[in-house]
Parts: structure tokens; C-alpha cells; sequence
């Protein structure tokens, strides 16, 4: 039967990819000395299933190297080894090297094995130099290197493999091994049904047979094992050498209470077991013990490839999302059935049934929505591990904190967040943290904090980007950006437009250039990105205390409240969480700043008032303010009243890109199809104020010629 | 179906066949615009529909007449006779909307351009087209692909991607990107 291996090996990637991911969780936990059984059977457990798939898909690359890091990995497990720094890092590079293969893999290209075969040669050392290690203990399952016996070939093994009653519904079929084993050499097999309950109680799909096979031919244990990889954590299995010949049947004698009479047919399982009668077995000592632990790979630890393109979806939400189906198709059942028999009286049921159906849809649209949100816990994993390389490299001392994690938002907006994200956490790891000496002389703690928090605020997620280390010098970044031709000399700037200079492009206060930041490329790049995904990015400073950045995104992009207005002939849609307020204008309280801005007197704010005709050039009911109504805005931290003719609907509007078939527009951050099938175009709130006011962007207002753009 | 066939089924169609094509033939779509005749390489027509009202988009240039909802996409409409600076003219029943697709970096796009009429489908040898002279500073020969001879008069190729892109759309998009 032809098997289309290709969906395997996808399979196979995507989940070695989460294998590795939660590896290096685990190892960042990982203290030197610690005894965590958990964590490390965990990891472990991950490069056994990438070396495994790896075995299995023909990438033998990634098998001999995961091979070797299980080695060392099994040692730890089984005590024989202490958690050092050194093992660790080592474990943490060869996370990142398999993960290249795996990417070399996917691409189909040939990788480049030099960094795999050094960090192999870095493992093979490690292996052989430690003192705690004694060779001839136990040779590790697996480890090729370590225990040269195991590539020895013996001409005689004795296997005695006993299924865990749930083995086989895993998927393993001992036929196969057996039949593999056969093809090693000549085979006999014994089945011991002793533990075969009776009849009434068998469950058909539990295993309740074990075998001894003594296999003769020329083979190595590594070729025996090979055959029993898959199934290595389910089954007690010991592969010893015979020591001659006529010993060979002489092990187990105790359990093995019947014979090699085939069970025939009592159930599934057994029936595999029976054919199998002609297994073999063979030598030398490896009992794998320990390996008992289920391997469950804890689904919740999981973690779906950020750009991966398919989702992993609660189950919950799924659940909810079924029974709101349900609901509608009892609506729609009751609506039809009111349609059938109609007549004016039952008008107001009609209206009812209405009313339900837009609840319906509304619910329905929400949890559909929901499925595309993920925690941003996602895009948070990868900081661990960046913090502590970075640590490293700097000399630093860093302790990271997340909070919010649960925070969700939609699938899109993070795959787009994480590189801004990462930027700002370098940064802040670069520039902000001082070092330790540094530290202690300024009385801080010598670890320095660098804090992610995450949450919900409006119909947006903000994400706080903290760090306790030196602050943003604001005589310095003004110096720079003098120096730059930023900023025209002598001009007085706010510290919220000094700090704003940093998302100049090309601008950096490092004094030196580092690999990490320092190129001066970046923080214009980030804000870049934040604002393509319409949110903002500001940044609180301190000196002597620390950095804040604020980056606020909209939860998704692909729906949003907007209120309708309309402007002469034309509708356009505000964005509801943009919307402060909505007021008729009383004269008494415009006033006008030389003649031309216009201000209103809010209470006791003055805000610039924006006759959206004049904007965007068209024709109005009114010029006269007081026939209008004011929609005050804010966007981007700035208020601002929208003149428009009258308020229509409130509606949720699917967002439709302008971008896709034509480009972006100042002012407008897309369109969307009203339910008559017409376009109507949506404002960017911080847009239309921009336009308004003549201007592109922040940076061309302070620019130095001050030439608007 | 051999060539000849297919001629003759061409013909039979009503297409009038250039007698020189070949292999390489293209096919042409051709529209009017204020008496002249435009082709459009045929593949890159998505569809013909007549003429609706659109959604002006505030803020862009004056050919760009707005955005239509093509069936869940928001597709643009340019005025092509605006576009080459002709005088408009009140949309008639004659007036067509063809949907293109414009190449345009690494993407497609679907645009709209308004003309006057479409007009016929000719085959069109490569080498039946000849290269456009200098119209100087009039017109930008970039997005004229060529002229073409079908039967006594002459058929104006468009360059869509050059046409649907160049100025002030590349130039705005720079803006808005950069």
C-alpha cells in the first residue's frame, strides 16, 4: 500500500518543532544540580520522539545528532549524571541546531553539518569526560558513543518484551516488530499468556501477552533497538546477549508458565501475538528501565509554531460554537415555520424570532471570532531563551517576567507582533539594563528586571515592555538628533517628543554598535509595524529607574464596532472604541486660533475641530457648525472633534483592506460592505487628525525645515 | 483541432483572425475611448459588467472614481478617459466597467477601468504589433505596448500593469509604505 509520506513528515516537523519549543522551556527552568524529574523527563522525552520520527522519516542527520543528545539526556535522567551550566547550554545550542535541520528538512535542501558535527563532537566529550560518568555502569539505551559494546555484534540475543496492556492502541503492531526482527536473523518467539484474564473480563483492546524471542544472526543491539524504538516507553523490554548458545533459552524460565502454542484468535490483541512465533532474541544488558512514564505529551504544553497555518483551537471554544449552531437552527426552524402560517397578528412574534436571530449571529460571529485568538503566551515563549543567550553576551544579569500570558488576541496580529516585540525586548536588554557593577553603584539590585505584561483595556491589548534599568537619556537622544539634523538647534522640544525621536529612522543613542541593537535600524521599524497593524507604540522613561514601552494593538483585524455617519452624500464608519463622545455644537463655545484652527471648549479640555468635508474635499448638507454634530475622537493620545452631518447606525462592520486591490489611504484604515451591498470606507481616527492638520506623520512635524509633507 | 479548423471556427465566431498569426498570437480584447480603439491582452480580463455607482475614496487622484464591492472584494475604478486626460463624458448605457487583473511587484490585483464600449476579440500575431513612436512629453509611451493593424485601422495595446501603476498609484503607495 502506497502511503503518501509526505503529510507524515509535515506531521512530523510541525510537532518536533513544539517538541523543541517545549525542550527549551524546560531547560531555561533547568538549574544546574537540579533533580527535576519532570522537566527532564520531558526533554527527554521530546528528543526521543525527534529522534524516532527522525529514524522513521529517513532524516538521519537529525537522528544521530538527537541520538547523541539523548545519550547525555538519559544519564541525567537516570542519575547517573549531575545538571551542569555546561550541559545545559550545550543541550540549549543543540535545540537550535536541530531546529535548523528540521527547517532544512521542511525546505528539502541539504544542510550545512558542520555545526551539527562540532556540537556533536562538544556532546561526545561531554559524555566521555565526566567523572560521574562510569562506562562500564550501565551503557546507555542509544548511546552509540558512549558504549561501544552495543555496536559489538553478537551472534545471539535473547529479547524478552512485555506490552503495556495499552500498547497496542497506540498504534504499534507487534507483528511488525517481530516480522522486523525476523529479518535480523533467525527468530524464535515464545508467547506467555499467563496474565490472559478470563474471558469475561478481557478488554479487547489491551495486551495482555508478552513474549521471549531469542534471535540469532549477526546484528547489534542499536539494530534491535532500532525496531523497538517506537514503542520503547510502553513495554518493558531487556535485550541481553546470549552468553553462548545453549543459554539462550534459558532466561525467564519463571514467567514464561506456558508455551509457544499459538493463542489463536482469542481477541485482537492476541491474535498479534500469535503469528509471531518465530521471533528471536539477543544479548547485552540494557534494561530500559524507567521508561514506564506514559508519553503523554501534555497537549496543554504544546505549542503551535507561530507561523505555522494551522491552529490549535480549545476545545471549549469549539464546544460553545456547536451549541450556538444549535441555536440558530432552532431560530431559523422558527422563523420558517412563522413564515408558513403568517398572518398581521403575529407580527410581533416575527419581531421576536428577529430579534434572536441577530443574538444568534452576533454570539455566533463572536465565538468564530474567539477561534482565531490565541494566548499571547505564543509570542512571550521565545523570550526566556533570548533573555538568557543575551545574558550571556553581555555580561549581564537579567531576570525576565511575564505577565498576563492568558492575554488572547487574534492569530494575525501576533504573528506580526513578535518581531516588533523582540526588538523592544532587546533593546531593552542592550540599552536599558546596565551591567552589573554599574548596578550596584547606582544601589540597585544586580539583577536587572525586564518585565512583559499583557492585557486587555478597551477594545485593545496593550503590551508594557518594562525594564529597571537606566532610562532613556533625553539630553542625549536631543544632542543626537541635533547632530542628525533631526531637530533644528535651539528649539524646545516636550520629553514626550524627545523620547518620541527614538522611532526616527536611523537613529541610535548606543555608543557603540553591537550585534544586538545599535544599527539605528529598528525602532523606527517597529513603530512601523505596530502602526501597519493599527496600534501605537509610546515609551514612559525615567533616567536612573527605567523604560516603558506601550504598545497597544486592536484585538483583531478583521471586525469592529464602527458607528456610521454620514457626510452630504457619503457614509463613512468611526471605529466605536475611537469615540469619546458625540455632541451638538453650541457657537459659545468654538473659539479660533488665528482665524483659522478651530477649537471646542470641552468642559475643561480645548479640542481641535475637524470638519471631516474639508478633509477629505467633499460636499456637505452644512458648513455651519451649529448644523452639525462634533463626534469627539481620540486617536493616536490626541482628541479631536469630527464634524459630520448627522449619526447614523451602530453596526459591527467586517473590515475589508483597501491594500488588496489598491493601496493604502491617509485617513481611512479600510472599507467594508454595507448590508445594502454598497462600499463604505472606515476612518483611521489618528489619520483623519493627521490629515487634517497637514501633515503625513509625526516625524515631518518636527523635522527641521518643518516643511509639511 | 488543427489550425485551419480553428481558423474557420474563429471566423465562424466572428473573430476576424489577423492573417499572419501564429503560435505566439495573442488575443485582444478592444474597447472604445472617445473614438479610439484600446486592446487589453484578453487573459488579463476578469470580467465586463456595465457601469454602477461607486464609493468615492477622499484624498485621491481625480480618475480614481472610487471603489466598488465585487462580490466581497473592494476593488478600485479608474476612468480611463480621465486617466489620459480626456474629457469626460455622462456614463451611458453603452459604458462598461472591464474588471482587470494588474500584475504589479510580486501581487495581482483586480482594478476596474470605465470606457466607453468594448468593442470586438481579435488574434493578434506578436509580430503583427509594432512598437509606439514617441508621443514625447503628450503621453507617456510607457504603458502604449504597441499599435496593431486589424483590417484597416489601428488598435492601440495597452500596457496594464505599466498603466494601472505607474504615477501617482506607485508614487502614493511609496508615500503610504515608506
Amino acid at each position: 500500500m502506497a502511503i503518501d509520506m509526505e503529510q507524515f513528515k509535515v506531521t512530523y516537523i510541525e510537532e518536533s518543532l513544539e517538541g523543541l519549543d517545549n525542550m527549551e522551556s524546560h531547560l531555561l527552568n533547568l538549574e544546574p544540580g537540579s533533580r527535576d524529574e519532570d522537566a527532564i523527563n520531558t526533554i527527554f522525552r521530546a528528543a526521543h520522539s525527534i529522534k524516532g520520527g527522525g529514524a522513521t522519516f529517513g532524516f538521519s542527520n537529525i537522528s544521530e545528532f538527537t541520538h547523541v543528545v539523548e545519550t547525555l539526556l538519559d544519564q541525567i535522567r537516570n542519575g547517573e549524571r549531575e545538571v551542569t551550566q555546561q550541559a545545559i547550554d550545550l543541550f540549549l545550542e543543540s535545540v537550535d541546531c536541530v531546529r535548523d535541520m528540521l527547517a532544512t528538512a521542511q525546505g528539502g535542501g541539504q544542510s550545512d553539518a558542520s555545526r551539527s558535527t562540532e556540537l556533536k563532537a562538544q556532546l561526545d566529550a561531554l559524555l566521555v569526560s565526566d567523572e560521574n560518568f562510569q562506562p562500564d555502569a550501565h551503557p546507555m539505551p542509544g548511546d552509540s558513543q558512549a558504549s561501544p559494546d552495543e555496536q559489538s555484534i553478537a551472534s545471539e540475543w535473547n529479547i524478552r518484551f512485555k506490552p503495556f496492556p495499552g500498547m497496542l492502541a497506540t498504534g504499534n503492531d507487534v507483528v511488525r516488530m517481530f516480522r522486523e526482527l525476523a529479518e535480523l536473523g533467525e527468530l524464535h518467539t515464545k508467547v506467555n499468556f499467563a496474565e490472559l484474564p478470563a474471558l469475561t473480563d478481557l478488554g479487547v483492546e489491551d495486551c495482555y501477552l508478552s513474549w521471549e524471542a531469542t534471535l540469532k544472526g549477526q546484528c547489534t543491539l542499536e539494530d534491535i533497538k532500532e525496531i523497538f524504538v517506537w514503542v520503547e516507553d510502553e513495554c518493558e523490554l531487556v535485550i541481553t546477549a546470549a552468553p553462548s548458545l545453549e543459554s539462550s533459552d534459558s532466561i525467564d524460565s519463571k514467567d514464561r508458565s506456558t508455551d509457544d502454542k499459538p493463542v489463536s484468535g482469542i481477541n485482537g490483541a492476541s491474535d498479534h501475538g500469535v503469528n509471531v512465533t518465530t521471533a528471536a532474541a539477543r544479548p547485552s544488558s540494557l534494561p530500559s528501565e524507567n521508561k514506564s512514564k506514559p508519553q503523554n505529551k501534555t497537549t496543554a504544553e504544546r505549542r503551535a509554531n507561530a507561523e505555522s497555518s494551522s491552529i490549535r483551537v480549545d476545545i471549549d471554544k469549539i464546544d460553545s460554537l456547536i451549541n450556538m449552531v444549535g441555536e440558530l437552527v432552532i431560530t431559523q426552524s422558527m422563523l420558517s415555520q412563522l413564515g408558513e402560517e403568517f398572518d398581521i397578528e403575529r407580527l410581533e412574534k416575527l419581531r421576536d424570532g428577529l430579534g434572536q436571530l441577530e443574538r444568534n449571529t452576533r454570539e455566533l460571529q463572536e465565538s468564530v471570532m474567539r477561534i482565531r485568538m490565541i494566548p499571547i503566551s505564543f509570542a512571550f515563549n521565545r523570550f526566556p531563551r533570548m533573555i538568557h543567550d543575551l545574558c550571556n553576551k553581555f555580561g549581564k544579569k537579567v531576570q525576565l517576567k511575564l505577565s498576563g500570558e492568558s492575554t488572547e488576541l487574534d492569530k494575525t496580529v501576533m504573528e506580526k507582533i513578535g518581531d516588533p516585540l523582540v526588538h523592544l525586548v532587546r533593546n531593552a536588554m542592550d540599552h536599558g539594563i546596565e551591567t552589573p557593577d554599574k548596578r550596584a553603584e547606582a544601589g540597585k539590585p544586580e539583577t536587572g528586571t525586564v518585565h512583559l505584561n499583557a492585557f486587555h483595556q478597551g477594545g485593545n491589548i496593550v503590551i508594557e515592555i518594562t525594564d529597571d534599568g537606566a532610562g532613556i537619556n533625553a539630553d542625549k537622544i536631543l544632542k543626537k538628533a541635533i547632530q542628525r539634523g533631526l531637530v533644528e538647534e535651539g528649539i524646545e522640544l516636550s520629553q514626550a517628543r524627545i523620547h518620541d525621536l527614538l522611532f526616527q529612522p536611523g537613529f541610535s543613542t548606543a555608543d557603540e554598535i553591537t550585534d544586538v541593537s545599535g544599527r539605528g535600524v529598528g525602532m523606527d521599524v517597529v513603530r512601523k509595524n505596530i502602526q501597519a497593524l493599527g496600534g501605537t507604540v509610546d515609551v514612559q522613561s525615567t533616567i536612573g529607574k527605567g523604560s516603558k514601552f506601550t504598545v497597544r494593538l486592536p484585538l483583531t483585524l478583521a471586525i469592529l464596532d464602527g458607528q456610521l455617519v454620514r457626510v452630504g452624500d457619503h457614509t463613512y464608519i468611526i471605529p466605536l472604541v475611537s469615540i469619546v463622545e458625540s455632541l451638538q455644537v453650541h457657537n459659545k463655545n468654538v473659539n479660533a486660533i488665528a482665524g483659522k484652527a478651530e477649537l471646542y471648549k470641552l468642559r475643561d479640555e480645548y479640542i481641535p475641530i475637524v470638519r471631516l468635508y474639508e478633509a477629505f474635499h467633499i460636499e456637505p448638507d452644512s458648513r455651519s457648525l451649529e448644523n452639525g454634530l462634533l463626534v469627539v475622537v481620540e486617536g493616536d493620545g490626541q482628541k479631536a472633534g469630527l464634524l459630520v452631518d448627522d449619526l447614523l447606525a451602530q453596526q459591527q462592520v467586517v473590515i475589508k483592506s483597501l491594500e488588496t486591490n489598491f493601496r493604502r489611504v491617509d485617513g481611512l484604515s479600510g472599507a467594508t460592505i454595507l448590508g445594502d451591498g454598497t462600499v463604505a470606507l472606515i476612518l483611521d481616527v489618528a489619520g483623519v487628525i493627521r490629515v487634517s492638520q497637514g501633515r503625513i506623520s509625526h516625524h515631518d512635524s518636527i523635522n527641521a525645515n518643518g516643511v509639511a509633507a | 483541432m488543427d489550425l485551419a479548423q480553428q481558423i474557420e471556427s474563429d471566423m465562424q465566431n466572428g473573430v476576424q483572425a489577423d492573417n499572419q498569426f501564429g503560435k505566439n498570437s495573442e488575443q485582444l480584447l478592444t474597447f472604445i475611448l472617445a473614438g479610439e480603439e484600446y486592446g487589453v491582452d484578453i487573459l488579463r480580463v476578469q470580467e465586463i459588467k456595465g457601469w454602477d455607482s461607486v464609493t468615492p475614496i477622499p484624498n485621491t487622484p481625480k480618475h480614481i472614481l472610487g471603489v466598488i464591492n465585487l462580490r466581497g472584494t473592494i476593488v478600485p475604478i479608474v476612468d480611463l478617459r480621465l486617466r489620459f486626460n480626456l474629457d469626460s463624458i455622462v456614463y451611458g448605457p453603452t459604458t462598461v466597467v472591464i474588471m482587470l487583473k494588474v500584475k504589479s511587484e510580486d501581487r495581482t490585483r483586480t482594478m476596474g477601468i470605465v470606457v466607453d464600449g468594448v468593442s470586438d476579440v481579435y488574434n493578434l500575431a506578436q509580430d503583427a504589433m509594432k512598437p509606439p513612436p514617441d508621443f514625447g512629453s503628450v503621453i507617456s509611451v510607457d504603458f502604449v505596448k504597441g499599435l496593431a493593424t486589424v483590417g484597416e485601422h489601428m488598435v492601440i495595446v495597452l500596457d496594464i500593469d505599466h498603466l494601472l501603476n505607474a504615477g501617482e498609484l506607485a508614487m502614493l503607495e511609496e508615500a503610504a509604505t515608506g
